[in-house]
């Protein structure tokens, strides 16, 4: 005889899973517990009001992630079986694949890192738990990545020597400081910069461009670790909105704090994303879409109404969101012609592209990129030729925020150099842009720290003074950079071809 | 374009990474593990001081007085990298689940005499905060730990231990017939109670705790060495014998866990000691520090429980944990 049991809708279940589990300490003061959750000036006034965004058991979690990597690791497992690198388009395509490994692949790991701290460091405990199941997820991400990636890199140079150049490569401190700003940042920034501006606002940014990349491509394994992150990140997109509406109804004090890093984190990301832009206008031997079109997409429309969603709490659109516009024309094809010139200095492969490719950016650039980019490729392409091919033998001055070389123009001007620089302590900091420029002057003390690959270089702290020496220090080969035509890549994929009959470069 | 070849004409340049080259020597297959954990903690060339910590680095091997030549070392002998665990914890899940649907249909803990049905909601019950405690320094170690191969086991053991304070949840709820008044109690009694207030404080104290190694010893070597055989071995023993059979069905998931994540923690201490004099020196000091609180702590809940016996089986469980430390290494204190 049982006696009947209330019935308990899942939303009280969860509570009671949770947020019942946590209590006020009072044999150690809830600040010692918390240490780090009051130093950035954010007023919460009742933790009980965050809206739990993932409302997941750690149970329902085994299930439904278990059923994921199942079939994941199925198919990662034939595509080592089928060697499914033969199904890409072209063997350039790799190149994007390095910079998703060389570059993101290295933030996944540093977001599990982040979002564990944060997953002990709140004070709440809905938003603790949020952030451990993000911290875990991110895990799956980075493994998953490497996973992925393990059998490109038996074939394909430029990815074995991941875990040196991630610190030490000079075109890698554009990801790693970025995201190494965010981590030394207290827990509320960090989520705002991570949580929000990145994988809420800015997300389709990168993921579309890659994983549709990849589908486009053929890579059916970066393909299916996209695809099967995809319903991770719905969850981490709601727990961005979430932090950011928790933080602005708490307290009006807040919204200044908040605003400050809005605009601080959309111009990082928009810088970070340049990278992104250029990889999908160059890299992608089958186009997606452009830079410029997913720039409208993703943030014209999108972005902006999410923007406007916020007003209603005292939030202004990100400052200096119409440069950010006003660039869109121009910054991966100043960034392509940067890589093209210091590919030497990579480990990536760099060309001109073909013809057909140009009229593509042509289409889709217009006049500025007929007159201004695509003379210099046609130009560099008769030096190549004549077998001259361009390479920059001294080192570029990098933004002291962004770390990108200071290639970008002004605003209203795409042939005059942006150069703006602050002076602290004495010492001068050079910059990209006003945002950075504005980065750098609300938090001088962190930005004078940031470690500038060139100057180190000219210094003899990496390696010595060539850049033979240089390349040596990255554990970088002379047949792992510069030129993709004649490269290691190039000629193993030409074999390939040659041996199923397919017609091969030379030949066309 | 698809190339058709024989794939038996495509030879691979190299068989993996270069950083696990190094370490695995040249010419060996890695597992998956070993690539999913080996050199992905950045070590060089970090940008900014942390504005919560400037006295050290964003990853630091500073921040556990433990020294380590490689805290790669610190192995899982599970060798548990994201796939593999929520693979294996599906599988229990599914006959954990299987067994709590089996006592909560046919009403099996119903039977159950009002002393025990106490007993229960307020031993087992109650002890869901401690789990939660011990998700949150898992997540401490996960966060400030060096390295990946402790910082993602301890992540695994932290999402572990709030599958078990869920799990004791539905437990409380299966008792009660889903009146949520079982767990509000519980947490009066975990607040309250003087049985409860020696491992509240512990927690508490854990809480505060820097060393993350040191908190990896508390936790997941003493703590759990003590309470876990405490309520599910010498505790769910009582309850079986007097009629519940059923209970057991329901703590199923802790026993098995335990024996798992007991590996673990031996094995990365144990390591760890190996290394050096001054490492087992830290680890004695540590275990001489808070090993009689621990028992002092479960002293009063097994008086509780066990009443005259107690003494018998809070001794039963020193002398078990007193010998998983000799075989790891660690020179026992004189009782």
């Amino acid at each position: 005889m049982t006696t009947k049991a209330k019935r308990l809708n899942m939303n009280q279940k969860y509570q009671l899973m949770t947020r019942g589990l946590d209590w006020e300490t009072t044999y150690q003061d809830m600040d010692d517990v918390f240490p780090y959750d009051k130093y950035e000036g954010i007023k919460i006034k009742d933790w009980d009001k965050w809206q739990d965004p993932f409302r997941l058991t750690v149970d329902a979690y085994w299930k439904y992630q278990s059923e994921k990597e199942r079939k994941l690791y199925a198919i990662l497992d034939s595509v080592a079986q089928n060697n499914s690198q033969l199904s890409i388009s072209d063997a350039r395509y790799m190149n994007a694949v390095k910079i998703w490994m060389q570059g993101v692949t290295p933030l996944e790991y540093n977001a599990f890192r982040g979002f564990c701290t944060l997953g002990r460091g709140f004070r709440g405990a809905g938003a603790r738990v949020a952030c451990q199941f993000q911290a875990i997820d991110e895990m799956r991400h980075h493994q998953t990545q490497i996973h992925a990636f393990s059998h490109y890199n038996k074939f394909f140079n430029g990815m074995n020597q991941q875990s040196r150049i991630r610190d030490r490569a000079w075109y890698l401190s554009i990801p790693k400081s970025y995201f190494e700003d965010a981590m030394t940042a207290g827990p509320f920034e960090f989520i705002t910069a991570i949580s929000f501006s990145f994988e809420y606002v800015l997300t389709n940014l990168l993921f579309m461009p890659f994983v549709s990349g990849a589908a486009y491509n053929g890579d059916l394994a970066t393909t299916t670790f996209g695809f099967s992150a995809q319903s991770d990140e719905s969850r981490h997109m709601t727990l961005g909105l979430e932090i950011i509406k928790f933080m602005l109804e708490q307290h009006e004090d807040n919204v200044p704090i908040i605003q400050g890093w809005l605009d601080k984190w959309f111009w990082r990301g928009y810088r970070l994303l340049g990278l992104v832009g250029t990889m999908m206008d160059y890299m992608l031997p089958k186009k997606v879409m452009s830079w410029r079109q997913a720039w409208e997409i993703y943030w014209e429309e999108n972005g902006v109404a999410l923007f406007n969603d916020l007003a209603r709490y005292g939030i202004k659109m990100p400052k200096h969101h119409e440069t950010a516009t006003k660039e869109k024309n121009r910054i991966t094809h100043e960034f392509w012609s940067t890589i093209y010139q210091f590919s030497h200095a990579t480990a990536l492969y760099t060309w001109i592209p073909g013809n057909e490719e140009l009229d593509w950016l042509s289409a889709e650039y217009g006049e500025l990129f007929d007159t201004v980019y695509r003379p210099r490729y046609e130009y560099w392409k008769e030096l190549d030729d004549k077998g001259e091919r361009f390479f920059q033998e001294r080192l570029p001055v990098v933004c002291n925020v962004c770390q990108i070389p200071i290639f970008h123009t002004m605003p209203d001007d795409p042939l005059k150099n942006c150069c703006l620089v602050s002076e602290y302590k004495g010492t001068k900091h050079q910059m990209c842009s006003e945002g950075c420029l504005d980065i750098f002057n609300n938090e001088p003390e962190k930005y004078c720290q940031a470690y500038i690959p060139p100057q180190q270089i000219y210094q003899g702290n990496c390696g010595g003074a060539t850049l033979d020496d240089y390349r040596k220090w990255l554990h970088i080969r002379d047949e792992d950079t510069g030129e993709y035509y004649g490269s290691e890549d190039h000629q193993m994929w030409e074999k390939w071809k040659a041996q199923a009959g397919k017609p091969t470069d030379e030949a066309a | 374009m698809s190339i058709d070849i024989k794939t038996a004409t495509i030879e691979a340049k190299r068989t993996t990474f270069d950083h696990i080259v190094e370490k695995l020597g040249e010419g060996k297959t890695p597992t998956r593990y070993q690539e999913a954990v080996f050199g992905h903690q950045a070590e060089e060339v970090f940008h900014y001081r942390p504005t919560w910590d400037s006295e050290r680095e964003l990853f630091d091997a500073r921040r556990t007085a433990i020294v380590m030549n490689d805290f790669e070392d610190l192995l899982d002998p599970r060798q548990y990298y994201y796939g593999t665990y929520v693979i294996q914890r599906s599988k229990q899940r599914e006959s954990q689940e299987k067994n709590f649907s089996v006592v909560e249909k046919r009403g099996l803990l119903e039977d159950l005499d009002a002393v025990m049905k106490e007993k229960i909601s307020k031993v087992v019950v109650p002890f869901r905060h401690a789990e939660w405690g011990a998700n949150n320094n898992n997540y401490y170690i996960a966060g400030y730990g060096f390295q990946t191969p402790i910082t993602a086991a301890a992540t695994f053991q932290g999402m572990d231990r709030l599958a078990n304070a869920q799990y004791l949840t539905s437990i409380g709820l299966i008792l009660s017939s889903n009146d949520p008044a079982i767990l509000d109690q519980a947490k009066d009694e975990w607040l309250n109670t003087p049985m409860w207030q020696g491992l509240r404080k512990l927690v508490e104290d854990s809480f505060v705790t820097k060393d993350w190694f040191e908190l990896h010893v508390l936790q997941n070597y003493l703590l759990d060495g003590v309470f876990q055989p405490l309520l599910f071995k010498h505790f769910e023993n009582e309850v079986v014998k007097n009629g519940g059979a059923a209970f057991a069905m329901l703590t199923e998931f802790f026993v098995d866990w335990f024996v798992e994540s007991q590996r673990w923690a031996d094995s990365t201490i144990k390591v760890a000691v190996k290394e050096s004099d001054a490492n087992k020196a830290l680890v004695e000091s540590w275990i001489n520090k808070w090993q009689p609180t621990v028992i002092a702590a479960a002293d009063q809940l097994a008086e509780f429980v066990f009443a005259e016996r107690s003494k018998d089986i809070i001794q039963q469980i020193e002398t078990e944990l007193d010998a998983r430390s000799k075989k790891i290494g660690i020179q026992v204190q004189e009782k």
